[in-house]
């Protein structure tokens, strides 16, 4: 019997396969020894180039693409749970939350890599927690609605404290800190850096993917997912929480990457089937190739690399009125 | 009366948010097999009396007992094989097709790493020639008709394969042949063994197909019966709070109200 799913597990290998060479093409690109590929066969002779890909490149590339992987997966994760397709993985108060702290670090505490992105991890994961408990007081409306107005509330109040921040920090050294890292890039990127979110990555990623059919029932009113066994509030705090703990960890060395969490879902949906068999692998495979990508000709189109935040904001933005405008959008209404 | 298979013993329960006591103090048998449609005006408490069944709401007192069980004693999973729900609307934000959509009322006999195999395909395919609308399993669910779409809830619960099936106002957005046809496939399910309780706003209808009613009223009044203790002009009447006349006509009710 057709189950239907054979076109659409072909797509992934294929999409996987393009992730793949891209990766490969993305340590040999660069601006060294002049812009365009390096050649493979000069990183045995040539120490600096060796170094380069390495241990510049190699961690660069692979973050690049965990953080394409988390941000469209959890933003797949997000738009089911909620069953809104306008939601981005950062809105419960986890991306201003994350510049807060960052922000706090660089003024009050230190400006060295590892402390910032501690800070910004740990007051992720507590604008979450303010949102879901503010969320658990508010008196009225349905669950996801509630959740919805204080991720808003609690964004917002936690912008209105980086701004504060930006107002009273030193204008010379720290502001410039605090405005490039909200900016979102990759370029301070090293193998410790990678190797500290990929342990809360991988295994959110696995959870997301192992369960990933059921999100589909989640997306249904709450009594109907109530009425096929699910207990609805308790599996989307699960889905929620997974999410957010891998969005909170690659933002907390990426800085403020917005738009790649909202479109590519979307596109994910066009691409393969809306399904989130397919569509949730499917989104982390199309999020790691277009992350990368922006990042990429982030760091090669200019001598001074543009901010990855930036570049994924101006695309991102871009193909979502291409959507828009385009004959449907796949979601009702 | 066959064994019950739903006991409701003293059941009241308040819409916390407004503090309003929609039900107070009802108590009802549903036996085995039946089908039984729930009569009653707007804001009565149906929905609540079906929600509370199926364990979304929780009563203020009082004990329900499904197949001679305490309701609380079931898993979530259980449940979910136990009891299916057609709701009244159903909000789907995502263009599934339909046999997609269908196939979520599999959930109950997957575990949670699990999706779909090819068994539940076929049954899932099997729901939607049940209901007739197999040739439109590949269309995409968020563009449907009414009628069309009320159906596609109707598979899904099929699909479910519960022992008791819940419909809340199943036939308010068909047209006259979907709904001969819905009533068709309500008797199919009866006679599989699924016990069907709906809530309806047409007494004739419900006479049509039922085997039993409930009649809820305002102040709680609550009467259960056969068709002729029910179906009847000055039940009718009290409950709706306007002059109804029941006629028979070839062995059918037929509804006759004045102004």
């Amino acid at each position: 019997m057709n189950t239907g799913g054979g076109k659409d597990s072909w797509k992934l290998i294929v999409s996987f396969s393009v992730l793949v060479i891209v990766s490969i093409l993305a340590l040999f690109a660069g601006r060294y020894p002049r812009v365009g590929i390096l050649d493979p066969f000069t990183l045995s002779s040539d120490p600096i180039a060796h170094s380069l890909v390495f241990n510049l490149r190699f961690p660069r590339v692979l973050t690049a693409v965990l953080l394409g992987v988390v941000l469209s997966g959890a933003g797949m994760v997000f738009q089911m749970i909620f069953s809104n397709p306008l939601v981005e993985p950062g809105f419960l108060g986890v991306s201003q939350g994350a510049a807060f702290g960052a922000a706090f670090s660089i003024v009050f505490i230190s400006a060295s890599a590892w402390v910032i992105q501690s800070t910004a991890a740990v007051s992720a994961i507590a604008g979450l927690f303010i949102s879901y408990i503010i969320a658990k007081k508010v008196q009225f409306g349905g669950w996801v609605l509630r959740l919805i107005l204080s991720g808003i509330a609690v964004s917002a109040l936690f912008s209105a404290g980086v701004g504060i921040l930006k107002y009273t920090a030193d204008p010379m050294k720290d502001l410039p800190e605090i405005t490039f890292w909200m900016l979102g890039g990759l370029w301070s990127i090293t193998w410790s850096g990678f190797f500290t979110i990929l342990p809360a990555v991988s295994v959110s990623i696995s959870i997301l993917l192992f369960m990933r059919w059921r999100l589909n029932i989640l997306s249904l009113n709450d009594e109907t997912a109530f009425s096929l066994g699910l207990a609805p509030e308790r599996e989307r705090l699960l889905f929620l929480l997974t999410a957010t703990a891998a969005t909170a960890a690659v933002v907390s060395v990426s800085g403020i990457v917005s738009w790649v969490g909202l479109i590519i879902p979307h596109i994910s949906r066009r691409v393969f089937r809306t399904d989130t068999r397919y569509s949730l692998p499917g989104s982390m495979i199309l999020g790691g190739i277009f992350t990368l990508l922006c990042d990429t000709f982030a760091r090669m189109l200019f001598p001074g690399e543009i901010p990855l935040g930036i570049f994924t904001s101006f695309l991102g933005s871009g193909i979502f009125i291409l959507l828009l405008m385009s004959r449907n959008i796949k979601v009702e209404k | 009366m066959k064994n019950p298979i739903i006991t409701l013993d003293g059941i009241s329960f308040t819409y916390k948010a407004d503090n309003n006591k929609v039900l107070k103090t009802i108590s009802l048998e549903i036996a085995e097999d039946s089908i039984t449609g729930i009569l009653g005006p707007n804001g009565v408490g149906k929905t609540t009396l079906l929600h509370l069944l199926l364990g979304w709401n929780k009563p203020d007192s009082g004990v329900i007992k499904l197949g001679g069980k305490n309701i609380g004693a079931y898993s979530r999973n259980e449940m979910g094989r136990l009891i299916g729900l057609v709701p009244q609307y159903e909000h789907i934000s995502f263009e599934y097709s339909i046999l997609e959509y269908v196939l979520l009322g599999r959930t109950p006999h997957l575990n949670p790493l699990q999706s779909p195999g090819e068994e539940d395909y076929l049954v899932a395919e099997n729901a939607l020639e049940t209901v007739g609308i197999k040739e439109l399993a590949g269309k995409p669910v968020t563009r449907l008709s009414g009628g069309e779409k009320q159906l596609v809830l109707v598979a899904r619960s099929i699909a479910q394969e519960p022992a008791i099936l819940l419909m809340d106002e199943p036939m308010s957005n068909l047209d006259l042949a979907n709904k001969v046809r819905l009533l068709e496939v309500m008797r199919s399910l009866n006679s599989k063994g699924i016990t069907i309780l709906f809530t309806t706003h047409e007494p004739d209808v419900a006479a049509s197909i039922a085997d039993s009613f409930v009649l809820m009223g305002e102040d709680n009044l609550v009467c259960s019966g056969q068709a002729d203790d029910i179906i009847n002009s000055s039940s009718l009447s009290r409950i709706y709070g306007i002059p109804v006349e029941v006629d028979d006509y070839r062995g059918r009710k037929i509804l006759i109200w004045h102004k």
